[in-house]
């Protein structure tokens, strides 16, 4: 296997007092789409924040292209930033820029081409998402699915050698969501870039990656190809991919408040 | 299909113990009437025949779980009711947990000073990474985005004009008609001019139009960058590599600075054209009224002036854009965030204008 583009190894990270990472140790080399599997609250959209260095671990290391980036400065971290690319849930477009200004964002602020080359750049990333018709729309005037094909022009706008996703699948129809799933397959297979998906879509993530990584309680409880993935025994694996509501994964959050949420007194002997 | 009845309850006082009937439709609207009456009646081990339920929903389901928890037996609910209740666990007790006491008054005094305390950490964050992020562009000019600086001199500045001429110009007229009058009296309305000019130039033209640009520019700060933050797009810019400090805080910290003495100069200049009407009006002509002023208010006033409306557009713009980039999540918060830009602007400025008070009173400018 290549050297990793992103290794976490024994990261901890907690918020307060309350560990949302315990022990996690995964990584993703160049090339690889990973997927990170999780319920609600697991950790990780924490994970993906440890990669662009927004947050600090707590104790081990995450090590992008080599680098720690817990042991970074500030300013070094802006610099590192420029081999991120990161698709935000809802798209996170600047409203008030037309796509194409949207996608020459970054172009035209962390590089020094002339506007003519940008254009032609802009044109082509527009053109990878089939969205080059749209150039001169509003975010406003774009529905969801076509909102987050722009953000993902205005992601890859800068070649990223690592590409983060949080949640690209959540609220889309099933057409936009496979667009969408091959668009970051054919993506990181044409940039040669490492691509994590942060997700809880089962079906799709699994057509698309190469390999997948369980987070739950803090840390990695099960790993693998999607193809092991699907026949794994691991009971939490199999509730996570049959959807089941019982399982190792509580339905019910731990609390036995439900008596007094219903303002009824009793029980209390 | 057949008309459901209306709820109805049924008590068999003379059973020990009591025994309760349900009939008829157990749903929202029914149950309200008779949950306090089956409340009562009920005592440990009464049965609850609910054989005659037409039917029963979610709130019909709590109201036999309530009866069971307080320890009714219910029998006969028909067949199609019974994954309702049983999905409440009704057999089961629950425990309640303590309820968390609300903190006591050291605790709140406490909690109140670390509020605080924060508040102020934030505050002087703030101030240093806006100090730093200066530094950095006074080292290379290129780095300001000069496009978005202008973009809000304009809507703070330029497009401000009207509002400020508006109450600069009344403020003149009323300032200069209220203190005319009496004076008169001593045969003093010469004297207005003075009056008038050297309040206008030194205390009343920087702090309204700071108080407008608070209203209008420091909330619109706080809105627009607060509604960027819950939108995400600031951490798009981070995670593009872009510092939010350099890219959003500064042009809007440097367009007003810039502006607000400018707007501040065109106040006093409209305060006393007013002021100047009026006198007329008094039988003192305006060139009169305007070798008073030249005379009488020199260069320190206006500069002690502008400088204090400098340091006011700067405390306005800072607080605006601080408020907006710690807005929380949803579209609260961007509310919340604009109000607090704004009431802190006008508390600061009061706080600072006392200050400058006191501090040109001891070098005696």
């Amino acid at each position: 296997m290549a050297i990793p583009l992103v290794r976490f190894e024994g990261v901890r990270f907690a918020y307060g007092e309350n560990d949302i990472l315990r022990d996690v140790t995964l990584s993703v080399a160049a090339g690889q789409v990973v997927a990170i599997m999780g319920g609600s609250g697991s950790g990780k959209t924490t994970l993906l924040r440890l990669i662009g260095g927004q947050l600090k671990a707590n104790a081990g290391r995450v090590e992008v292209d080599g680098e720690d980036i817990g042991a970074l400065s500030e300013s070094a971290l802006y610099e590192r930033r420029k081999k991120l690319g990161m698709l935000f849930q809802f798209g996170a477009l600047f409203t008030d820029l037309s796509v194409f200004d949207n996608v020459a964002f970054p172009l035209r602020e962390r590089t020094q081409l002339p506007e003519s080359m940008i254009r032609d750049l802009v044109l082509m990333k527009l053109q990878a998402v089939g969205l080059r018709g749209a150039a001169q729309l509003m975010p406003a005037e774009l529905s969801g699915g076509m909102a987050r094909r722009v953000a993902l022009a205005r992601a890859i706008a800068l070649d990223p050698r690592v590409m983060l996703y949080d949640e690209p699948f959540t609220g889309l129809d099933p057409i936009s969501l496979t667009t969408i799933g091959s668009l970051i397959r054919e993506l990181n297979d044409a940039l040669g870039a490492a691509s994590i998906v942060v997700t809880h879509d089962v079906a799709e993530s699994l057509a698309i990656v190469d390999y997948v990584y369980f987070v739950a309680e803090g840390g990695v409880i099960a790993e693998g190809t999607p193809e092991a993935v699907r026949e794994s025994s691991h009971p939490f694996v199999r509730q996570f991919i049959a959807g089941q509501k019982d399982g190792p994964l509580p339905f019910h959050k731990p609390a036995g408040a439900y008596a007094a949420d219903l303002g009824l007194e009793v029980g209390r002997e | 299909m057949t008309i459901d009845r209306p709820a109805g309850l049924d008590i068999d006082s003379t059973a020990t113990p009591a025994r309760l009937t349900l009939s008829g439709r157990l749903d929202a609207e029914h149950c309200a009437a008779l949950w306090p009456r089956a409340r009562a009646a009920l005592a440990q081990g009464s049965v609850v025949d609910a054989s005659a339920v037409d039917y029963c929903d979610g709130t019909g389901a709590a109201l036999l779980f309530d009866l069971i928890q307080r320890g009714g037996q219910v029998q006969g609910l028909p067949e199609r009711f019974a994954p309702l209740l049983a999905e409440l666990e009704p057999e089961r007790p629950l425990t309640v947990p303590r309820r968390p006491t609300p903190p006591r008054l050291i605790a709140r005094v406490g909690l109140f000073a670390a509020e605080v305390g924060r508040e102020a950490h934030a505050a002087i964050s703030f101030i240093g990474e806006a100090t730093a992020a200066g530094f950095a562009v006074l080292r290379q000019p290129g780095q300001l985005r000069l496009g978005e600086t202008l973009r809000v001199a304009t809507s703070a500045g330029a497009d401000a004009l009207p509002i400020v001429a508006l109450i600069a110009f009344l403020l003149g007229v009323i300032l200069a008609f209220q203190s005319a009058v009496p004076m008169r009296q001593f045969g003093a309305e010469l004297f207005v001019a003075n009056l008038v000019g050297l309040s206008l130039v030194r205390e009343l033209a920087p702090l309204m139009t700071a108080v407008l640009l608070a209203g209008r520019t420091g909330a619109a700060f706080a809105a627009e960058i607060g509604t960027m933050k819950v939108n995400q797009e600031i951490d798009a810019l981070v995670t593009m590599g872009l510092d939010p400090m350099r890219f959003l805080v500064l042009p809007r910290l440097v367009a007003v600075a810039c502006t607000v003495p400018l707007l501040t100069l065109f106040a006093e200049l409209i305060g006393m054209f007013g002021a100047a009407l009026v006198l007329i009006g008094f039988g003192i002509p305006m060139a009169t009224s305007a070798s008073q002023i030249m005379d009488f208010v020199d260069m320190s006033d206006y500069l002690t002036g502008l400088f204090k409306s400098f340091v006011f557009g700067l405390g306005i713009a800072g607080i605006g854009c601080m408020r907006g980039l710690q807005t929380g999540s949803g579209a609260r918060a961007v509310g919340a965030s604009a109000t607090s830009a704004d009431v802190r602007a006008i508390v600061m400025l009061v706080v600072a204008d006392g200050l400058f008070a006191v501090a040109f009173y001891y070098l005696d400018w």
